[in-house]
């Protein structure tokens, strides 16, 4: 759909990774590195489910018809599985770096779990929107836009914003999951694996695209809120911040000590 | 926070991180076919673009921009469709899909140069009738290249006296700026005005609203101006480039000729050595590109030779006739006699092994299919017999005609009453060099009887060759019909007519064309290329050179092209004789006793399936048929400008397709545009607020002594 539409959509996907990035993560290259990982590491969780999902393909022998559908929803739930595990595996690689960095150089601070937690479920986030989002970009640059097989002719707008809710969602799951398994609460990895399986289904409702695209932000606003108190914030410390007051409260907490 | 390094900026890593982006999009834009692309387009395989051809000063055919052009579809079934096109519509430019029968010059005219609101044009096959007619070519074909210029036979110069093709509208030799294609297939076409029905009829006068369908037609040409820049440019580039870039190619291909006894083609004939010549044309045209069924222009005349050649080689006594004949069908005689004026220079320079003093007559087949009440006109050169010897020498040879004639009742041969002029013939070529005696032999007296002359529907329904329904392939291929006898009587004339003019007495009445082979060769050439005996008369490597539809007779530039290897291998085939050679025999024949390279050709053809259709029985064919260059002079000497010998080319080109789908209004795609800044520059700002109060927002789990950002 010509230029326009490729840069609006390639804007509203990655916009707000682009500013977390630009702003968080790129002014120390620790967190780039740490970021780099976290996106390799659900390279290859995308990896291995992908071998598995060519196992059954070939097993089936690529018949057509019902039976490619349900095929598909089980290779997307099996994706999912294999990503959570793979950032389960990355909490633990990250908890044994962390404690040889830290002996390696005991002045140089690391950074925190989590801030470890954010830079690693940013990581997941920005390769999983590049690899489901760029794919469509690229056609959008054409001089032809979806329906003239009858789809829904918003077809790059829903896909946008599809993949801008994903990579805010893999943020909090990130969070959210690291701090789980600091606090050895094993509920909240069930939670996450719920909710991220929650989305990803309901992707398969469409062309219902406003009813996926609604919960999916419910679901975001949700998370984000937890992961809010999750990462030390709360109603006092936001409200603090929106009337400005903060420059008491920090005199005050320092005071304190 | 521990940001020491931090002023240092985003450098290394955002590099990284785009990097990284830009090759994912680039990966994924080389992707060809997935899933989403399925759901934007549409392509339409079956289509047939209008290309751009050059010749010395102008430039022909049709042009798009480099990326493509798009355009609304608008369907234009009547001539009133055409307002909302040029001035109604408020969705320019607009693609046209025109009717096969609104084709014509006048429509044409109207679109060309309203480059604004026309991008492209795309036209339908219509269903001819007994009426219409259509013939892209003009009205003087290959004016300036024949005999009659203004310095010699100016009375019969461009046409004055008889304007040969007087349904031409020329619209083949036009310039046009945007391209034009030509809808092969029904079921595309169906596709096509469904869309269109569905998406960009206008609701009760108002403007149809967005998603609208759309067409974009990609056929950008490289060549420019002329022959004389493109070849010019050419050289340039692969003189000085080490990747050049040819940007047009010349027409050429191969002569097929053959002799009735064999010669030393290492050598040349003694003067002594005389040859009657029968010769007829291969090629055809129409306005796109590689479509040129050419029934009557090209295929009739040239079956006909073929069956004549067939059988005159049956005669007893070939081997002792005092004169030798030469078959030669020229290729390219649609774009300024390519193949014949390349033939008369080889001979004039000794490349061939014929010279012109060994002509002794020369007897050509013009369109030879569309006889009314059994005449065959025969058609000589006025200005030539201004010289009493030739005139002498011609009055010889159509009495020879005349009376070889007389012994098949079915072809009534007719002089003309009045010195009239030659028609566009080879044979044009030939006297512009010597005056040698020739006639044509054709079906029309004054204007051509070909109403579809170079045009897409001169196909086997515009000859009168039709099949009964519900037949297989090889009954079909078999069935004799009416214009197969026809031509097979008009071969029978032919044949015994150069009989004669070699010199033959005795055997005249028992020389007979088969109307067998002229059927089953109409059949191959007109309806299915794939069949049967044209598979037994092939070489291996030439199997798929057969499609399941007609052979098309466009010279084009890379050879040679199918037919030429058609016509020699049947021309082989029905005049050579099958020897008992073994493979590495025929490959290489110089060992064998008795047998020459020299005088024959060797080749090892397929040959028929055995009787259980398994396998097939090669064999080894020995025949005199060879294939002579048929490039123009021009091109040999470099003289691209030339107004001599034909300088015609064809530009070269990328990418051609077409292919149709929905585009979205301007103001959706600014929407989309502005929506995505908005949310760019929100984040950003907001982002920038919570990291700055971000020690205050996350307040770090009290540990004593740590730091923890």
């Amino acid at each position: 759909m010509t230029a326009a539409v490729f840069f609006g959509c390639a804007f509203i996907a990655f916009g707000p990774a682009l500013a977390l990035y630009v702003f968080t993560i790129a002014t120390d290259p620790l967190r780039v590195i740490f970021l780099i990982a976290g996106a390799f590491f659900w390279l290859v969780s995308l990896l291995l489910s992908s071998v598995f999902w060519y196992l059954v393909r070939i097993i089936t022998d690529n018949k057509d018809g019902p039976i490619q559908k349900y095929l598909l929803i089980f290779g997307v739930l099996l994706s999912v599985c294999i990503q959570e595990l793979f950032r389960l595996a990355y909490y633990r690689l990250l908890k044994k770096a962390s404690e040889g960095l830290k002996s390696i150089n005991p002045e140089e601070t690391t950074p925190s779990m989590r801030l470890l937690a954010y830079v690693s479920g940013l990581g997941f986030g920005i390769m999983s929107g590049v690899f489901s989002f760029v794919n469509t970009l690229s056609d959008s640059l054409g001089p032809g836009t979806v329906g003239i097989h009858g789809d829904s002719p918003q077809f790059f707008l829903n896909s946008a914003f599809m993949t801008l809710v994903i990579i805010l969602l893999h943020v909090f799951w990130g969070i959210v999951f690291f701090d789980g398994c600091e606090k050895k609460k094993w509920y909240i990895l069930l939670i996450v694996l719920l909710t991220h399986l929650l989305v990803s289904t309901q992707t398969f409702l469409s062309p219902y695209y406003e009813l996926n695209l609604v919960s999916a932000y419910i679901i975001m606003v949700f998370m984000g809120i937890w992961a809010f108190f999750v990462a030390g914030g709360s109603c006092r410390s936001l409200k603090l911040c929106l009337l400005c007051q903060d420059k008491d409260f920090l005199l005050y907490n320092q005071r304190s000590r | 926070m521990a940001t020491t390094r931090g002023g240092s900026g985003p450098d290394p890593g955002s590099r990284g991180l785009l990097l990284l982006l830009s090759f994912s999009v680039i990966l994924a834009g080389l992707c060809r076919g997935n899933s989403v692309e399925r759901k934007i387009y549409i392509p339409l395989n079956r289509t047939a673009p209008c290309v751009r051809l050059l010749n010395a000063t102008h430039q022909i055919g049709c042009q798009s921009s480099i990326s493509g052009d798009t355009g609304v579809l608008h369907v234009v079934e009547r001539e009133e469709d055409l307002q909302w096109v040029l001035t109604d519509g408020p969705n320019p430019p607009y693609m046209v899909l025109l009717e096969g029968k609104l084709f014509n010059r006048a429509v044409m005219e109207k679109l060309k140069g309203r480059t604004s609101r026309i991008a492209g044009l795309a036209v339908t096959l219509a269903k001819p009738n007994s009426t219409s007619s259509f013939s892209p070519s003009v009205q003087c074909p290959n004016d300036g290249f024949g005999i009659y210029s203004n310095s010699y036979g100016s009375e019969f110069a461009h046409c004055k006296q008889t304007l040969w093709n007087e349904l031409g509208n020329g619209l083949a030799y036009e310039d046009f700026s945007f391209p034009i294609f030509l809808l092969e297939d029904e079921n595309e076409t169906k596709v096509i005005k469904q869309c269109y029905q569905d998406h960009n009829l206008a609701q009760n006068g108002s403007a149809p609203r967005f998603p609208l369908c759309a067409m974009q037609l990609f056929s950008h040409m490289h060549a420019v101006i002329s022959t004389a820049t493109c070849m010019r440019r050419s050289f340039i580039q692969s003189t000085f480039s080490i990747n050049p870039e040819i940007v047009c190619d010349p027409l050429s291909d191969y002569n097929v000729w053959s002799m009735l006894k064999p010669i030393n083609t290492s050598g040349a004939l003694e003067p002594d050595d005389r040859v009657v010549v029968a010769a007829t044309r291969l090629d055809s045209r129409s306005f796109f590109w590689n479509v040129a069924p050419g029934a009557e222009s090209a295929v009739a005349s040239y079956v006909t030779q073929l069956a004549a050649a067939e059988a005159l080689h049956k005669a007893s006594d070939v081997a002792t006739l005092p004169r030798n004949v030469m078959f030669v069908f020229f290729q390219g005689e649609t774009f300024d006699y390519i193949g014949s004026s390349r033939m008369v220079y080889d001979m004039e320079n000794g490349k061939f092994p014929v010279r012109l003093e060994n002509i002794d007559s020369f007897v050509e087949l013009g369109q030879v299919a569309l006889r009314t009440s059994l005449d065959l006109w025969m058609h000589t050169d006025p200005m030539s017999q201004k010289n009493e010897s030739v005139k002498n020498q011609v009055e010889d040879l159509l009495v020879t005609l005349e009376k070889s004639g007389a012994g098949v009742p079915e072809v009534v041969l007719r002089r003309q009453n009045q010195s009239q002029a030659l028609p566009p013939s080879s044979l044009q070529r030939f006297l512009r060099a010597r005056n040698i005696s020739g006639v044509v032999l054709a079906d029309h007296s004054g204007s051509f009887h070909n109403r579809y002359y170079q045009s897409i529907y001169d196909t086997a329904e515009n000859i009168n060759v039709t099949y009964p329904e519900r037949q297989s392939p090889e009954e079909d291929l078999n069935f004799v019909t009416d214009t197969a006898k026809a031509l097979a009587n008009v071969a029978t004339v032919l044949a015994r007519a150069l009989y004669e003019l070699a010199g033959g007495t005795n055997f005249s009445d028992s020389i007979q064309a088969d109307p067998q082979t002229v059927t089953r060769l109409l059949y191959g050439f007109l309806v299915r290329a794939n069949n049967s005996w044209f598979q037994s008369i092939l070489r291996q490597d030439l199997r798929s050179y057969l499609d399941d539809g007609p052979l098309q007779h466009y010279i084009a530039v890379t050879s040679p092209t199918n037919t030429t290897y058609v016509v020699q291998y049947a021309l082989a085939n029905l005049t050579g004789k099958v020897t008992n050679l073994t493979r590495e025999q025929c490959q290489d024949p110089s060992k064998v006793p008795n047998e020459s390279k020299a005088l024959y050709d060797y080749s090892w053809v397929q040959g028929p399936l055995n009787s259980n259709k398994t396998e097939r029985l090669p064999r080894c064919v020995r025949s005199t048929v060879r294939l002579a260059r048929a490039l123009s002079p021009a091109f040999e000497l470099s003289q691209w400008g030339s107004t001599e010998y034909s300088t015609w080319a064809e530009s070269r080109w990328k990418d051609i397709q077409a292919r149709i789908f929905l585009v979205a209004s301007k103001e959706l795609e600014f929407i989309t545009l502005t929506v995505g800044f908005g949310i760019l520059i929100f984040s950003l700002i907001v982002t920038y607020c919570i990291n700055a109060k971000a020690d205050v927002l996350f307040v770090a789990p009290r540990e004593p002594g740590a730091v923890s950002y």
